[in-house]
């Protein structure tokens, strides 16, 4: 449960660049093992391609393109917020993270299918 | 009619009734909450509910105040799971479907009820050097302060603290890290890197480039979101980050 302090509009923009984070992390195993298959067993490896066209894995593709996106402009808004001279609009930054991720995204998808 | 027999005359208590209020008691880790009803009255703090409490209903309830007014930092507490200056809360603003929950503050010891043991926080403002250590002495004479200057104006953004803690309750990092020193001795560190009377900047970015110190803060913004006083020391910390990063070689690279 989120406690009552922390249902502010920043706090929610930590905690999504903390667990975009922590899921990229728990994805990169998976993603280096799959391009090692190209070297080690290209058979598998071509299958395995295949299989990504399956619109399942299409949507799920998207969400690991949004949490990219999300903590790629997560990460660049807490830059800015550490090296360059403080502006008020946090807020706005934070949304405009969240809503080029999602703008992205929507890229990807229109794009795969 | 005497006007002290027609101030006797105006109601106390309106009639909008009673209300619920859970507070806790208990000493240390231990304590529950308790509950008690309260009049509601048309104007009303947080900290008149529980002076109403401890004088109308039990004597034994333990709180801090002292100014009202909000200047002393006193009084501040959790009030429906948010810190909270209680003298300047009105009930009204924060009621939740009628009723009120008030604890002591977050992020630190409690003495008994409502009271936080504050030792540690008025500890860690002194670990990040937040004492003024002038360049003069009182022979000098008095230096020109130019208050147009950036310095000038980045510490007198920040100097407003009254030390309440509630950016302190207010903080997970602090929850999260126990070394960390917090918002409100780190805003204090930085009035002073900005103070161009005070003589001991490197002393002070070394104590708050450390472990605990400003780059342990990950930004929640939460202190500048609850301040009462409207300051913002995730900006004071960013800026602490910016100087010390600036002078890597304190960390021995």
């Amino acid at each position: 449960m989120i406690r009552p302090h922390r249902s502010h509009p920043l706090w929610y923009a930590f905690m999504l660049h903390r667990l975009s984070g922590l899921a990229l992390a728990l994805f990169l195993p998976f993603h280096f093992y799959v391009l090692s298959l190209a070297l080690t067993n290209a058979a598998r490896f071509g299958s395995f391609i295949e299989w990504v066209h399956h619109p399942l894995v299409v949507v799920a593709e998207t969400g690991l393109v949004f949490l990219l996106a999300v903590h790629f402009f997560g990460g660049l808004r807490l830059i800015a917020l550490e090296f360059l001279p403080w502006t008020s609009r946090q807020k706005t930054l934070a949304a405009f993270a969240l809503a080029a991720s999602f703008f992205i995204a929507c890229a990807f998808f229109l794009s795969a299918i | 009619m005497h006007i002290r027999e027609a101030w006797k005359d105006e109601p106390l208590v309106s009639n909008s009734g009673t209300m619920k209020v859970s507070v806790w008691r208990g000493q240390g880790d231990v304590g529950q909450f308790e509950e008690f009803d309260v009049p509601v009255l048309d104007n009303q703090t947080i900290l008149d509910v529980v002076s109403w409490i401890q004088q109308e209903s039990d004597p034994t309830l333990t709180y801090r105040f002292a100014c009202r007014v909000g200047m002393c930092g006193s009084c501040a507490m959790m009030v429906n799971g948010k810190p909270r200056w209680t003298c300047r809360t009105h009930v009204k603003k924060v009621r939740k479907d009628g009723a009120i929950e008030i604890a002591p503050l977050r992020n630190l010891p409690v003495i008994k009820d409502l009271a936080a043991d504050m030792t540690e926080f008025f500890d860690k403002w002194v670990k990040a050097e937040g004492v003024f250590h002038p360049s003069k002495t009182r022979e000098d004479p008095i230096e020109p302060i130019n208050h147009e200057s950036n310095a000038r104006q980045q510490a007198s953004a920040a100097i407003e603290c009254i030390n309440c803690a509630v950016c302190y309750a207010a903080c997970d990092s602090v929850s999260s890290n126990s070394d960390y020193l917090g918002p409100a001795a780190l805003n204090r560190a930085w009035t002073l890197v900005n103070d161009e009377r005070d003589s001991a900047a490197e002393q002070r970015l070394k104590a708050v480039s450390g472990d605990g110190g400003c780059h342990s803060c990950h930004s929640h913004q939460s202190c500048m979101n609850y301040c009462p006083n409207e300051l913002n020391p995730t900006a004071s910390i960013a800026g602490l980050k910016r100087e010390s990063v600036k002078n890597l070689s304190w960390w021995g690279w």
